[in-house]
């Protein structure tokens, strides 16, 4: 890669800013003691740091510049609009100390963004608060503790696993202080509800079920799966990473899911990968919510001034049912749940994410939503379809918004996912997601996700055979690949097992 | 891909091996687990002193593939860990049965070593479990 490092651009004494002289009296300077000389701060002009990082935008990949198939993570495409609507002034430049009165904008469209999530998901109640899935998969197993404590349980210190779960799960409950307890899958990619009912017992919190799954199955045993769970007293977590597949056709709390994170930054197309930030929302059934983290947005009715536009703090019985109707309007609150888990972000989650998924569910509406879903599905339907016959595909039955291929070729016996990956980049789309789920050997985890047309499907399902076809001719090519990146193999290995985290200079 | 068997082990369903003197043993993971791990890059390994029941986790092991709990053969106490895997997790897969041993455990009721296969019976369980892989 020819891109120096912005450390080796540095020059003494260069400088990005140059400030006007000062007109002020000079302040004392910092004391010695707070002042740190160990930093190596590059010293870079403008132009120096501006074209540093424009050109290492330009070797990098995106969304925006290709197809992203990397199962489980749902890379689609982020409309331009969301921007648009994050940038306005209300939205981008409000403060988190703004007090409540103030901030009604803000705390409406977060009410709302509450409301939508709770009826895509069938859910009573939600917090935006998590920053991450995985925050919000810490949250939702927080509160199965806080439930099973709060009725004298405490007996409750484990948690069950399916063998496809996300690495999260396992360690999540890890974190929470609860034991995981892994339960099989059977033939078809469905929970072995033989394994299940054997390690349910009233040592069980819960389980953690991802629907679809991993496999990008969904469970045929699914309502069976989860009464019984209830029956001998667990809850059911939601891993929400898998929502894509079912937005307008199915509500996981209806399928007997009790809590759940959602993904805004997959499933509602919000910025994703190195960027971000991300942020889970956790949804829970009516007597769970007061166990959710805070705060979270309430609204009520209240009065308003017709001429000044100000709450009225009005001495009456029922103040609202007094008022005409054009001085009612809702007031939004923050507030924390009865028995919050407590807050486990600053402020209110990740506030301009809250304003980007909120477009995105107002923009589509109903309808779009549940055409995403089975635009993803037809789509990951379709690749799984086409390359039947070009890689041996373990579970073969309707996929849902996912197909897991193994990365193995007749014929080419030394050629691994790996190689096929790193082949991919050459033809110019990211790779796959590889060797996950762990219960497929040499898994390739595609997902296409509803952004991609019926003709970059068949490009992709194109370089896939062709690749197979080198695979068999000239395998050394997969071996060595890529080409044509800004580097070429790296040593995967040796950087795992020797860490070096960041630069220093040559002595 | 051919993988070796040590003849003077005892192996568990979850690969792992135990070599016993007296009342010790010293366990590690066989040559069919790492090349299926691929390379190892990290070695989690417990502290001398700890106890674990048999088949309880009481290491990882982190490829560039996965991570991989290891679960103790039979019950015991950790009386040495192989301090050698921490800069060199390599070991693992360079020599599973020898320089790539995890820990020596005293070992709690040599009787369930009896619940163990033998080298023979572990070189048939391998095989079916490759064939149920290719399906």
């Amino acid at each position: 890669m020819s891109e120096a490092i912005i450390y080796e651009l540095s020059a003494p004494g260069r400088c990005a800013a140059h400030l006007p002289r000062l007109d002020v009296p000079a302040a004392e300077p910092l004391p010695d003691a707070l002042l740190r000389s160990e930093l190596e701060l590059p010293e870079v002009s403008e132009s120096d740091l501006v074209r540093h990082y424009v050109r290492l935008s330009q070797l990098n990949y995106a969304v925006d510049i290709g197809m992203y198939p990397l199962g489980s993570c749902t890379m689609k495409y982020n409309p331009k609009v969301h921007e648009d609507i994050a940038r306005l002034a209300g939205f981008a430049e409000v403060h988190p100390y703004l007090p409540e009165e103030l901030s009604q904008g803000c705390l409406q469209l977060m009410f709302a963004l509450q409301q939508y999530l709770a009826a895509i998901t069938g859910f009573e109640a939600v917090s935006l608060q998590p920053a991450a899935g995985a925050q919000g998969e810490l949250s939702g197993v927080l509160m199965i503790r806080a439930y099973h404590r709060a009725r004298g349980d405490t007996a409750r210190t484990r948690m069950l696993i399916p063998d496809t779960a996300h690495g999260t799960n396992p360690a999540s409950t890890v974190m929470v202080g609860l034991e995981m307890v892994q339960v099989s899958s059977d033939a078809r990619g469905n929970i072995d509800l033989n394994d299940l009912s054997a390690k349910l017992d009233d040592t069980i919190a819960g389980m953690m079920l991802t629907n679809p799954n991993t496999l990008g199955l969904f469970d045929e045993h699914i309502l069976e799966v989860t009464r019984l769970v209830h029956a001998s007293g667990g809850l059911i977590y939601g891993d929400g990473a898998n929502l894509n597949a079912l937005m307008g056709i199915a509500k996981p709390a209806e399928l007997g899911f009790d809590v759940m994170h959602l993904n805004l930054h997959k499933t509602f197309s919000t910025p994703h990968g190195g960027g971000g930030p991300g942020s889970g929302p956790v949804a829970a059934r009516a007597d769970l919510a007061q166990f959710l983290p805070g705060p979270i947005v309430t609204a009520h009715e209240a009065v308003y001034s017709a001429l000044s536009g100000e709450a009225l703090d009005i001495d009456a019985d029922d103040p609202v049912a007094d008022a005409p109707q054009y001085m009612r309007s809702l007031m939004c609150r923050l507030e924390m749940p009865e028995h919050s888990i407590g807050r486990i972000k600053s402020f209110y989650g990740q506030f301009g994410i809250l304003v980007r998924a909120y477009t995105y569910i107002r923009m589509l509406g109903e309808e779009g939503l549940r055409a995403t879903s089975e635009a993803a599905v037809l789509a990951a339907n379709y690749i799984q379809a086409s390359l039947r016959d070009t890689l041996p595909l373990p579970y073969d039955r309707l996929c849902m918004h996912e197909c897991v291929f193994e990365g193995r070729v007749n014929g080419a016996e030394d050629i691994h996912a790996l190689d096929i990956s790193k082949r991919m980049i050459d033809y110019g789309i990211h790779p796959p997601t590889n060797y996950f789920p762990l219960v497929v050997p040499e898994a390739l985890m595609i997902e296409p996700t509803e952004t991609e047309s019926k003709r970059s499907l068949d490009a992709f399902i194109q370089i896939v055979k062709a690749i197979t076809e080198e695979a068999k001719k000239e395998p050394e090519l997969l071996r060595t690949a890529p080409h044509r990146a800004p580097v070429g193999r790296l040593d995967e290995v040796q950087a795992a097992r020797k860490l070096i985290l960041r630069w220093q200079p040559e002595p | 891909m051919a993988h070796r068997i040590d003849p003077s082990c005892r192996y568990s369903k979850s690969h792992e091996w135990i070599r016993v003197t007296d009342e010790f043993g010293y366990i590690g993971i066989s040559d069919y687990a790492q090349q299926q791990l691929s390379d190892i890059v990290y070695v989690e390994v417990p502290e001398v002193g700890d106890s674990f029941t048999q088949s309880e986790v009481f290491g990882v092991i982190e490829s560039v593939k996965a991570a991989t709990d290891c679960y103790l053969p039979v019950a015991g106490e950790i009386v040495e860990v192989n301090q050698d895997l921490e800069d060199t997790p390599e070991l693992v897969n360079k020599d599973p049965y020898g320089d790539g041993w995890l820990v020596r455990i005293a070992i709690e009721d040599l009787g369930e070593l009896d619940t163990l296969m033998s080298p023979q019976a572990y070189e048939t369980f391998v095989k079916r479990v490759q064939a149920e892989a290719e399906h």
